[in-house]
């Protein structure tokens, strides 16, 4: 009985010490030689693999980080300025910091701004809709509320109001990432700069027909005046296409645009003070019969600004 | 009764041609008509009228926009009132020709008449001209410039013509119509389309739920044959009745046997396929120097309260179409552009008719009614309705999936021809169609790029 016991083991154990010994052999011949470098990077990630730096996950942007020759094309909007800094000091590369974004819903048509003029009863997804036609409502540019947004979002960032139809972007848990932006077939979902202390401008339409019937349509649409574009000093604002698109880059938050646009298309978020149109009203005012003043003593010649002012009072 | 059809797939919905002996009436001309540029598949059209233009009927105020295009012309005789973008059926601003009608004056040298003529000439390329000058495009639906499907690629060549008369969907009858009133004149432009093609063999292809077409047409070759030896080798084929019998694809097997490969052309199996109203458009071209200007339109739907085939001009108002017949009845929930299985529900009824526009269907809350959606139990039943031999459940859970469009592609999504099979035998109610043609079009789009790459 005990020798079949010593047996078992003697053989076992030789088995054993045979079989690690192949594994050694094969382990070294077969030797990945992986940098360290991926590892430590990937520990620093934050872990979401949400795709928004264009790599299929956190470990493929390690990876892409480290064979790089720079970080130029390769940021995490996710983790944002922090965790690059600290991919940039295990690679020892400089960073270029960047402003944090965050997404932003450029369609103000809620349901009372924008009549429904048929029902949609098919599947209920955005990219579907648009694939069939313009949408239930009058604007073929807005939101359809379908809500592929929502869905595309891994960080439950995005959610569909029901009061307006529309998705809002909870900014504390947006990480930039892009998801959503891409899932919106109407492309009304722009990654913007958060801005300082989170305030920010946008143009809060996308609509590109002509005025009438942006008007028809939605109550709420850029209608193309130009407004904002005559008052802005800042030549921040990009006027194409009929609608009205602010560069963050180049706006100076006075605030100005939000105060003169008649439909009320030109949003401002985060500001301390409530938007006092009058006062900027009268400042713009001002300062245009200054300027009219000014060009009249220059040169005697006809005032080009004076009749601007008369039709905007 | 005949049993031939198609080998796969195919599902067999009421046919409900309530509108069948409703004769094809004229609809007196509207006051305005908009005629869009996009009226075929393919670039659309460029004008070459200028607003305050006066133009007659059938006289050209577009012209093709690249190899695979159509002229358009004027379906009435007025002033240009305006070039500007307007919503189409679907809502998207399209860019429309507004023409204000003033009378009816016809360009010179089309001839109006209701005589028939029988002779036709021999020289293929002159008939072509003529086809691609009357801007004729395939009627059936897909609204392929003919002209372009007429001249098979060098290499190709032609062992049959096939004259799709199945009209497969339920409620259409305008097709029904043309072939009992206007028989003559299809067989006729049968014959022309035979000629340029220069095939032996026609086919004149009807299911049999239209046994009058069946008979007529079989009466109208033999009187032909009678005179003329150029209508020898048409013949009249009735197929059993079964949806989607009048696809392209579907249509070749049944009638020939032969099926399309996937990615391919009929050209490639030696068929061409033309539409009914195709041929008379050919005939009106080629006999009687006619652009198409007019197309039969079935107005139909239980609810509605007067059925109707009309003829009526391009560009034509639906409003104005509804409101002849007695206006939009109380109960109608939905207006369909085509048939309820490939038809697409109107968004917008101050749309214009198309040259393809095929029928108005009015349906209601009850008929549209859509169920609540269940799970897929994978009972197979979408697989086995497909004509086309793809899994719509299959195709459907990775449409959801979302970003496999390679799997898609494995999967020949871009095969589906939308007939809809799928979703009408789905006993869970799950819109797979709405899902797939989503996706299908995007793996087309990857297609189509990797094709530009290449060249």
């Amino acid at each position: 009985m005990s020798t079949t016991i010593i047996w078992t083991i003697a053989i076992i154990a030789l088995l054993g010490l045979v079989l690690a010994v192949v594994l050694y052999f094969v382990a070294e011949r077969f030797k990945v030689v992986e940098d360290p470098r991926i590892d430590e990077v990937e520990k620093v990630m934050p872990g979401a693999n949400c795709g928004g730096c264009g790599f299929a996950g956190c470990r493929a942007f390690a990876d892409a980080a480290v064979k790089a020759p720079n970080l130029d094309n390769n940021y995490c909007p996710v983790g944002g300025n922090e965790v690059m800094k600290k991919v940039a000091a295990i690679l020892g590369y400089e960073v270029k910091e960047k402003a944090p974004m965050v997404a932003v819903v450029r369609c103000n048509g809620t349901c009372e701004a924008r009549p429904r003029i048929n029902d949609y009863d098919g599947y209920a997804s955005c990219r579907v809709k648009a694939a069939l036609y313009s949408g239930d409502t009058g604007c073929s540019f807005g939101c359809l509320g379908c809500g592929d947004c929502v869905a595309a979002c891994q960080f439950g960032a995005i959610s569909m109001d029901s009061a307006t139809g529309l998705p809002v972007v909870d900014q504390e848990k947006c990480t930039a990432c892009g998801a959503c932006a891409k899932a919106c077939p109407k492309a009304i979902i722009e990654l913007r700069p958060k801005g300082p202390r989170g305030m920010r401008m946008y143009v809060s339409c996308v609509n590109k027909d002509k005025g009438p019937s942006v008007k028809q349509a939605c109550a709420n649409a850029c209608i193309g005046c130009g407004i904002c574009f005559k008052t802005c000093q800042h030549g921040a604002i990009v006027f194409e296409n009929n609608v009205a698109y602010i560069d963050a880059s180049k706006c100076k938050l006075c605030r100005e645009c939000e105060a003169m646009c008649p439909t009320g298309a030109i949003h401002g978020v985060n500001f301390p003070k409530p938007l006092d149109k009058e006062a900027i009203k009268t400042r713009i005012k001002e300062r245009n019969a200054k300027a009219a003043e000014a060009a009249k003593a220059a040169a005697a010649a006809p005032a080009k600004v004076e009749p601007e002012v008369k039709k905007e009072a | 009764m005949s049993r031939r059809t198609f080998s796969i797939g195919g599902v067999h919905p009421a046919d409900n041609k309530i509108s069948r002996e409703c004769k094809i009436e004229v609809l007196p001309i509207p006051e305005t008509v908009y005629i869009h540029l996009g009226q075929h598949i393919g670039a659309p059209a460029k004008p070459i009228v200028a607003v305050g233009d006066k133009v007659k009927v059938g006289q050209p105020v577009a012209e093709p926009g690249g190899f695979v295009s159509a002229f358009i012309h004027s379906s009435v005789s007025g002033t240009v009132k305006s070039i500007a973008p307007r919503k189409d059926l679907a809502g998207n601003p399209q860019m429309c020709i507004e023409i204000a009608a003033q009378g009816d004056e016809w360009m010179e040298g089309i001839d109006t008449t209701d005589t028939l003529i029988t002779d036709f000439p021999d020289d293929a390329k002159s008939c072509l001209d003529k086809i691609k000058a009357a801007g004729i495009v395939g009627l059936g639906g897909a609204t392929f410039p003919t002209h372009v499907k007429l001249t098979p690629p060098p290499g190709k060549k032609c062992d049959m013509l096939i004259i799709n008369g199945c009209e497969c969907e339920p409620y259409l009858t305008s097709d029904f119509r043309t072939l009992l009133e206007k028989g003559e004149q299809v067989a006729i432009g049968t014959a022309i389309i035979k000629n340029i093609l220069g095939v032996d063999k026609a086919t004149i292809a009807i299911e049999d739920n239209k046994p009058e077409a069946i008979k007529h047409m079989n009466e109208v070759l033999a009187n032909l044959r009678k005179l003329s030896s150029k209508y020898a080798g048409i013949s009249v084929l009735s197929l059993m009745k079964k949806y989607p019998e009048g696809g392209e694809k579907q249509l070749i097997d049944a009638v020939m046997h032969r099926q399309v490969a996937s990615g391919g052309l009929p050209i490639d199996v030696g068929a061409v396929v033309q539409n009914v109203a195709t041929a008379l458009a050919v005939y009106d071209a080629v006999q009687k120097n006619k652009p198409i200007v007019e197309n039969s339109v079935t107005v139909t739907g239980e609810c509605f309260p007067k059925q109707a085939n009309l003829l009526v001009r391009v560009g034509t108002p639906l409003k104005y179409i509804i409101d002849y017949l007695g206006g939009m009845p109380a109960d109608a929930v939905k207006v369909i552009s085509g048939g309820p299985m490939m038809g697409k529900a109107i968004a917008n009824l101050d749309a214009a008719t198309l040259k393809g526009t095929s029928a108005l269907l009015f349906l209601t809350a009850k008929q549209t009614a859509r169920g609540k959606e269940g799970n897929c139990i994978r009972c197979g039943k979408c697989a086995e309705a497909c004509p086309m031999g793809l899994e719509p459940f299959l195709l459907n859970r990775l449409s959801r999936a979302g970003g496999m469009l390679d799997e898609l592609e494995k999967n020949a999504v871009q095969d589906c021809i939308e007939c809809g099979c799928c979703l009408y035998s789905c006993p869970a109610n799950i819109p797979l169609l709405d899902v797939i043609r989503q996706s299908k079009a995007q793996v087309m789009g990857v297609i189509k790029a990797r094709a530009a790459a290449k060249k």
